[in-house]
């Protein structure tokens, strides 16, 4: 059998520019980097506080790993146990490949209820297949009702974060979203509201109450599926995700093949990871678990969408594996410097931060630029992998796409020649000098101005601006101040006796160049 | 091949290097987690259930119906929902204070619609399990605390908790659950950090909550 497909790049994300393109459009953005910057630092806090608490955090982060690693490594087996445990308790199962597989499932089962809406609880999956479009195009509207996705839906805007799209947007910008377009699709904001947070979830309670009372069909994502017993859990704050699953006749969830969990025994280590590293709780406000259908309780019809998607393949990357235990908590885009500065959008993909730098590569292949790029959407400090709850290391997958790009490009890249050029330069006295005597003329040239890029060394200097060169070395301020321009280590201890000696004046090859940089040294010759 | 058998036979390739068989691991461990500065499990909750911004108070089994009226008096409710199991003596006060108390019974002589339910102010059970360490509430909707649409709609709700259904932490509250059961882990009222990452409280599910630990 040939290796498992890659999944397909989204309409949405196709032939967007590479990260570091990107990110600097975003760092130009002053509004969103103090926005994430306040965000990104409370719940920085916030965390560390609630992690704080639990002495035993390492055990429970192995335990963690542990319980992911055993189902991904059984996974067929699992699925099928999950399968059959459902399927007893009166779910439909339904597979997908992939993203055109899933929405077509949804789709054909909302129009078989003969509804034209559906409510939503947030789901990473079903934005993933971009499902919501797909439901509009056959003409039927998806309501979102999670408040974060609520705004980006609204402000016809692309969610930015795992565990709070919205995270790009402050209150002010919130209340403006809410006061122009709620009125559009629904009951409107009332006129006197204001941008205390408490009001505008006020407005949305508001708004989104009609729809859930009517809502007859649902689609949700489930954060667990437990194999042994058929449990679907949805981990939540504001309520919406229960409205969802108890209230309407149909719920369809969308499943990552990723989310299975062996046990019930082990969703106890999950939900003793999963609130303290997201939103840095002890306990996230609501988390339903539904086993299939219950008899005058709840959702009459249940169907589960098993989706692969991509994942067989990263599945069968025996060290980019451990990337498919990843939980969706976001503690690693808080941590990330890099994430904290740039936003989600530039990561091409609704997975941002560090996770989404491995994720997408491996999900959807390096053909594309963003996903070349993303590998180096990182400066490897470790933080990522410290704040992981299920361990996933990281840096060290960035390190191995890194080389995997690399190669690719058949070891022709342009660090590759710059880090050979860079080996010869270095490998000469003179070269270095030359080469430094050029730089300080660009620089006495330059003045003050910012270098915003370099001609041949693009890639380097999309998201950089380069230093603009000092003026003079600090081999030329040694020759200048102590008259040793070869700063030779055995010269130095009697420098001052060797420096009038004519026959130890450094030798000039390139005085061409060199003949522009005058040795202004009063002791020089 | 259908989509079933195309997916099962890429996951079989993919795991191929894999010699284990499933269920070889260890028993999953089991990470207690202490009570910290707490004097017992009980307080603990109380700690926890507080920082929430929930209500909660401490009474004996003859002060249950004078702490739930007390509750349901504080956020003004009139109406309240009655689960079909519950201890009635737990709302007698209340219906003497001159609220309606309303069983899950409709106009058509059904379970009350989502419309019905939107017009109930409060509602009133017991709970499975409570979690000390986290704060928690569990609900496994049986008759003393109905089906899952009952506590969700109305804007309050009154959650009696025995002292002896408060365990110290997660692993000891999954390890008495029913997962056959639905089941609805509270913890606080309804909440959201979804602007600047901040936690306001009252969004969809009820804003109040009050918790009455008796015994």
């Amino acid at each position: 059998m040939s290796d498992p497909p890659v999944q397909d790049t989204s309409p949405t994300f196709l032939g967007m520019p590479s990260f570091q393109r990107a990110a600097k459009v975003a760092l130009a953005d002053t509004q969103q980097r103090r926005n994430l910057a306040h965000a990104t630092a409370t719940i920085r806090a916030k965390r560390a506080a609630a992690v704080a608490e639990v002495e035993g955090w390492e055990e429970l982060r192995l335990a963690g790993a542990g319980a992911k690693d055993e189902a991904l490594h059984h996974l067929p087996d699992y699925l099928e146990q999950l399968e059959a445990a459902l399927t007893a308790r009166g779910a439909t199962v339904h597979w997908a490949r992939d993203a055109a597989e899933a929405n077509r499932v949804v789709v054909d089962l909302a129009r078989a209820k003969g509804t034209d809406e559906v409510v939503k609880v947030k789901s990473m999956a079903t934005q993933e297949i971009e499902l919501n479009e797909a439901l509009e195009e056959a003409g039927i509207a998806a309501w979102e009702t999670d408040l974060a996705e609520l705004i980006v839906q609204l402000g016809e805007d692309r969610p930015s974060h795992i565990l709070v799209p919205a995270i790009h947007r402050n209150r002010a910008e919130i209340r403006e979203i809410f006061a122009r377009r709620m009125g559009a699709v629904g009951r409107a904001a009332p006129a006197d509201l204001t941008d205390e947070p408490a009001r505008l979830a006020e407005a949305a309670r508001l708004h989104l109450r009609e729809k859930f009372l009517r809502a007859r069909v649902a689609v949700s994502g489930a954060n667990f599926a437990v194999a042994d017993t058929g449990t679907l859990v949805v981990v939540e704050s504001e309520g919406n995700g229960r409205m969802c699953l108890t209230l309407p006749e149909t719920l369809i969830t969308v499943v990552g093949i990723e989310k299975v969990l062996p046990t019930f025994a082990d969703l106890a280590t999950m939900l003793q990871l999963l609130p303290r590293s997201s939103t840095g709780e002890r306990m996230n406000p609501y988390t339903s678990m539904w086993t299939g259908v219950t008899p005058g309780d709840g959702p009459q019809e249940v169907h589960v969408v098993l989706l692969d998607n991509g994942r067989s393949r990263v599945l069968a990357d025996e060290a980019g594996r451990e990337a498919l235990r990843c939980i969706r908590c976001s503690a690693c885009l808080n941590v990330c410097p890099v994430y904290e500065r740039t936003g989600g959008h530039a990561y091409g993909s609704v997975y941002p931060g560090p996770i989404g730098a491995v994720l997408n590569p491996l999900l959807r292949g390096t053909a594309t630029e963003v996903d070349r790029s993303l590998p180096y959407a990182s400066s490897l400090c470790g933080a990522c992998f410290d704040a992981c709850p299920v361990r996933i290391d990281i840096p060290a997958l960035l390190v191995r796409l890194r080389t995997q790009v690399v190669d690719e490009a058949s070891g022709r890249s342009a660090e590759a020649a710059s880090m050979k050029a860079a080996a010869w330069m270095f490998g000469d006295h003179r070269r270095l000098e030359a080469a430094q005597r050029a730089a300080t003329l660009g620089g006495r040239l330059l003045g003050d101005r910012t270098i915003r890029s370099l001609p041949g060394l693009g890639a380097w200097t999309q998201a950089r601006d380069v230093p603009t060169p000092p003026t003079e070395t600090f081999r030329q301020w040694w020759a200048r101040t102590h008259g040793d321009a070869e700063g030779d280590r055995d010269d130095a201890g009697d420098a001052e006796g060797d420096r009038h000696d004519p026959g130890d004046q450094p030798v000039e090859p390139e005085q061409d160049i060199g003949g522009a940089v005058p040795h202004t040294s009063e002791e020089g010759p | 091949m259908s989509s079933r058998e195309e997916i099962l036979a890429r996951l079989r390739v993919a795991t191929g290097d894999v010699t284990s068989q499933p269920g070889e691991r260890d028993p999953v461990p089991v990470v207690a987690e202490t009570a910290g500065a707490a004097p017992d499990t009980l307080e603990l909750f109380v700690t926890t259930v507080t920082d929430y911004r929930a209500s909660v108070v401490r009474c004996t089994p003859e002060q249950v119906g004078a702490e739930v009226a007390a509750a349901l008096v504080r956020a003004r409710a009139h109406t309240v929902l009655v689960p079909p199991g519950l201890d009635t003596s737990w709302v007698a006060r209340a219906r003497d204070a001159g609220l309606r108390l309303r069983a899950d019974e409709g106009e058509d002589g059904g379970p009350l619609t989502a419309q019905e339910l939107d017009g109930i102010d409060a509602v009133v059970t017991a709970a499975r399990v409570a979690v000390a360490t986290t704060g928690t509430i569990v609900l496994d909707h049986a008759p003393d605390q109905g089906r899952r649409a009952l506590t969700l709609v109305p804007d309050q709700h009154v959650c009696v908790v025995r002292a002896d259904q408060v365990v110290l932490d997660v692993p000891d509250a999954v390890a008495l659950l029913d997962p056959t059961r639905p089941l609805t882990w509270v913890s606080g009222p309804s909440a959201t950090s979804d602007i600047e990452l901040d936690r306001v409280e009252g969004v969809h599910g009820p804003r109040t909550l009050d918790v009455v630990v008796v015994g």
